[in-house]
Order: C-alpha cells, then structure tokens, then sequence
C-alpha cells in the first residue's frame, strides 16, 4: 500500500471577507526553534494594508449600526467556533515552540477571553456613560461610540492569545480593524482569520494580513483613513515613528507595551474596549417644568 | 445607397462589421496590464480629472444642488495647486440655466441631458422641443438618448432620422448619442448603432446613461472606438467618446486612457475628443493624486463629498 501525502494548508490573508494571496506575491517561510519550517506564509504589502483598510471602512458603518446584543452574539459565536478547532490550534502552537500542556491553556484562555468581551459588548456602553450636570437648562449626557477603523500591529511574542486579547476589545465596541500577525508565529492568526469567517462576523470587520512589521508599520500608522493603532512592543524607535506618523490625521496611538497576554488579572478588562471609543456629548434643550430645573 | 451630401455615403448598417466577442474581451483586457510609472500616472490622473463630466442626474436635483455640483468643478480640492477644472457639468434641461450662471465664463461646458432622459419613450417633436429648450438655456452640450426599442426592431433608418433631427435642433451644440449599451446586448448591436449614429452626424457617442446596468464597460468601449477609428478612415472625421457609468476608480480610468491612446492615439487624448460620464470618479482620482503627491493613503473624510 502506498503512503498518503499529506495535504498541506496555504497559509493566505484575509482582507474583506475573502482569503486572497498577498497582492504582491512574496512570501516567507518563519521557522520553530527546532529549525523546522512552519509554512510559506503571505508576505503582505502595504496596498494589501490599503485594500484591507478600505473594506474595514466599508465594514465600519454596518459592524456599528448593529445592535451590541447582536455584536455579542456574534463575538460568542467565535468563541464556540474556536472550541470545536481546539485540536487544530492546539497543534499550530506546539509547532511554533509550545509545549502540548502551554497550547492548551493558551487556546482555553482565548476562548474564554473572546467570550469575557462578548459579555461587554452591551454593557460597557451603561458603565461609561453619563448624565453631566451643567448650569442651563439643558439634558446633558455622554456616550462612548465607536472611533472607526483601527490598525493592530498584533502581539509578536504570542500566536493566539495575543492577537485574540487586542481583536476581541476592538470589534466589542463597534470598530472595524486590520491586523498585522505575528511575523514569527503566523499560524494561529491565519486559521483564526477562517473561525472568524465562519461565525457571522460580516465580512471586512476583522481583515487580518501576515508580514513584517518593519515593513508595514508606518503605513499602518500614516493611513488617514485609520482612526487608531495599536502597537504591543517596547520598541522606542517603532513608538516614535507611530507617534510622528499618527499626528497626520490626529488618529489615537495606543501602546500596550509589557502586558502580559496570559494574566487574566491584568489583559483583560473593558478599558481595552474604551480605549478606542470617542466619547459623544449631547447637548439636549430642556423646558424647566414647574420647580424642577435642570438638576443633573 | 442614399447620399446626403458630396463627402458622406450613407452605407446599409444592416452591413456593419461583426464583433468578435472573444477576441474583443480579451483585447480590452489587455489593456488592464499596462505597466503605468508614477510620473505618467500623476499625469494620467489630472488628463482624467479635466476629461470628466461632473454629472447629477437625479430626479431629487434642486438648483441648490446644481450650485454646488458647479463650485465642485471649479474647485475640486483647493489644497491641491494646479490642479485642472472638469470638462463639464451634465444635468438635467431644466437645471442649465442655473449651471450656466454658477460656471459663468470658467470655460467648463454645460452638458444637458435631453430628448426624453432616460427612456427616451416620447414623441419627435417633444424631444426636440426638450432639445430646443436646453439649447436656448445655453447648454453647450446635448446629451440624447436614441430610441432602443425602434433600434432592437430594425427600424435602423428611424434611429438615424431622429438623430439628424435633433442635430439639427442642436444648431451650435455638441451632440453626444447615448446608445445604452446595457439594453443593446450584443457587441455587433453596439458597432450598428454606433456607426448609425456617426453617421446621422454624432459630434460624440456615448455608451451609457448611467441608469440601466452593465453600463460602460471596456469591452463595450473598445468597439465604439473601433467604430470611431473606422469612421475617421472612411470618411476623415473625428468623432468624440463619452463612456459613462460605472467608472468610479482612479485606475480604472487609466486603463481607459490606455485603450484610447492604443486605439485612437493622441489626438484623442483630450477633452474634447474624450470624456468621462461619472460623479464619483473625481474623489477617487483627486485622493490617487493626494496620495502620489504626500505619499500617505488618503481618506473620504478629507475631500468635499459632491
């Protein structure tokens, strides 16, 4: 009997709800520890950034208008998808340097984080809320929406949690965003980009590309049509340039530099959702009825 | 074979030349795969801006609309010096007036949609009248529709009548033949039609009207400029293209241009031998430009929205 070839998997990107090959037809082949090659993964250009920021402001105007119940629904649903490919994660990471006990508790902790923000999804929006006092006779109140398009530089040091922990708080809220893998450990990002595309979750919400960061971190930071960024390393050089380059459209530069992904204490919270919503002040006209005034 | 005056035979167009569908397909797609430099790109990109026909064809136009639409071709991103006017404003026959007075002596045309826009389901002489009406408005441009459904029966010298009429009520006006091509089908329809109405005295023809879907395509384009390219042989007049609907992306229109200078050459490479019938095109050109010049990807949020 002959042996069977393994069928191996093309590790493409995810732009808009599709799984194309990198625009410019480069790839890379990242390896373990071991020196083992991982797979030829998408070596992505900056006009697939361009392409993937354009469906994700396409995306941005449906993906917010949802009701948050919805949004949470659909943010569980990934989490029940990522469940029942536990098995196929499990193995990515142990290719990419994990031990078997690690990988497992490492996809447990993403599941169950997807679902810790399918929970804010309705609620951060009552906790962060306000009905201001002012001195005129006017309702005054504040809500957090949603800033638009954000571009992630995910996590390098981790593979699935990281990336998981900064999608999960950006999609929660209402943004849409483009997200960079890891450049060393891609694996778990490219099939996270097929259990996101299998769980209702409309196509240019989440766009996820592979590459290097070298490469493609200024373009994620000059882009006007990009609300925010995030940058999740300590590098001071890359920090500054994110600055520099933010300051062009005032987009909101946040750093998430020395967190831990694995500590549940410490990487998961709803401030991860507000850090990338606007706050919106109403000014509402009010009559002053009888004795009552404008009190709040 | 009727002759209507020295220069000009009028040939059977039952005889015209049949398309060859494939071949066609693949030759406008050929265009597509140009290696376009960025030097040649800005200035493909600022040709496109100045071919455009800024165009609001909407039964909601208000003249506050029509205004605005106006300053728009005047002043299509300030932030940008240098930057060339659109060709014209296309609007409906009861809007000229109002562009006229808002373009004043700019030199951007008023191109006006007559003849019963865009069915064209009326009778002769309201579409003359229709024409009549706009060309005393001012309109330097009549956009007509030709009668599809004569035309689909055979009633080819129909078509050509009415076309030599409105011509005719045109007096000093360009005539731009719209044949929307979205309801003729085949390529071979396209070529007949386009050759009736150069014949019947077209300054331009035009694919589409912008309401009926496909409207322009390069395959549907290329035949028009071949008509166009055989006209000129046969008889030494250059005719104008107008594609129009449907072309909303900056390198989209370049491969337009691509497929002009291939087919025609350059003396067509301006606006008066060639225009683009869009509205949305000019933002995604002007953020193509922004972005050559400061390097950075633009966004909407930062260019006028009409």
């Amino acid at each position: 009997m002959s042996t069977r070839v393994e069928v191996l998997k093309t590790y493409k990107i995810y732009i808009g709800g599709q799984f194309p090959r990198t625009e410019s037809g480069r790839y890379y082949s990242p390896k373990n520890k071991r020196g083992e090659s991982l797979a030829n993964v998408c070596l992505s250009s900056r006009k697939d950034f361009r392409d993937a920021v354009g469906a994700a402001r396409n995306a941005f105007g449906g993906w917010s208008g949802r009701a948050a119940f919805n949004r949470a629904q659909i943010l569980y649903r990934i989490a029940e998808m990522l469940e029942g490919r536990k098995a196929q994660f499990i193995d990515e990471l142990v290719k990419q340097n994990a031990s078997a006990k690690d990988a497992e508790r490492e996809v447990n902790l993403s599941i169950d984080r997807i679902i810790y923000y399918a929970g804010w999804c309705d609620k951060f929006q009552q906790v962060f809320s306000s009905v201001n006092p002012v001195a005129s006779s006017h309702f005054n109140f504040s809500v957090p929406e949603p800033t638009g398009v954000v571009s992630i530089i995910a996590p390098q040091n981790s593979s699935l949690i990281g990336l998981v922990s900064v999608i999960a708080p950006i999609i929660a809220g209402g943004n849409t965003c483009v997200v960079l893998a890891s450049e060393d450990q891609p694996l778990c990002a490219v099939t996270f980009a097929e259990v996101i595309n299998s769980s209702d979750v409309p196509g240019g919400v989440v766009n996820i590309l592979t590459g290097k960061p070298s490469e493609l971190i200024k373009y994620f930071a000059e882009h006007m049509d990009v609300n925010a960024i995030i940058y999740c390393e300590k590098d001071d050089a890359n920090k500054k340039l994110i600055q520099e380059k933010s300051a062009l459209n005032v987009k909101r530069a946040i750093f998430y530099d020395g967190v831990n992904w694995l500590d549940e204490e410490k990487s998961q919270s709803p401030y991860f959702i507000t850090d990338t919503q606007e706050i919106k002040t109403t000014w509402h006209p009010i009559e002053t009825v009888g004795s009552a005034k404008a009190g709040y | 074979m009727a002759v209507i005056n020295q220069t000009l035979a009028i040939p059977d167009f039952s005889l015209s030349p049949r398309i060859d569908h494939v071949g066609v397909e693949e030759r406008a797609s050929r265009f597509t795969k140009r290696s376009i430099k960025a030097e040649t790109k800005v200035n493909g990109l600022k040709l496109t801006l100045n071919m455009i026909d800024l165009t609001t064809l909407e039964g909601k136009d208000t003249n506050g609309k029509v205004k605005q639409l106006c300053y728009k071709a005047l002043h299509l991103h300030d932030a940008y010096p240098g930057l060339p006017t659109v060709a014209a404003i296309c609007v409906y026959p009861s809007m000229v007036s109002v562009a006229k007075k808002a373009l004043g002596n700019s030199g951007v045309k008023v191109a006006a949609v007559a003849t019963a826009f865009p069915s064209g389901q009326a009778p002769r002489r309201v579409k003359i009248s229709d024409t009549k009406f706009a060309v005393d408005n001012g309109a330097d441009e009549i956009d007509m529709v030709i009668s599809r459904g004569k035309f689909l029966e055979g009633e080819y010298s129909f078509v050509f009548d009415e076309i030599a009429a409105i011509k005719e009520a045109c007096g000093n006006a360009r005539l731009k033949v719209i044949l929307e091509t979205g309801e003729l089908v085949t390529y071979d329809k396209v070529r007949r039609a386009s050759d009736i109405a150069m014949y019947a005295g077209a300054d331009f023809i035009k694919t589409s009207t912008g309401k009926v879907s496909p409207a322009a395509t390069m395959p549907v384009t290329l035949v028009m400029l071949e008509a166009i390219r055989d006209f000129y042989y046969k008889t030494g007049k250059m005719i104008a293209m107008k594609p129009a609907g449907g072309i909303s992306k900056s390198k989209l229109a370049l491969h337009y241009l691509v497929m002009l200078q291939e087919t025609l050459g350059e003396a067509w490479m301006n606006n008066h031998w060639f225009r683009f019938g869009a509205s949305s095109l000019a933002n995604d050109v002007l953020m193509q430009l922004e972005k050559e010049r400061t390097g950075v990807y633009q966004s909407a949020n930062y260019f006028s929205i009409d």
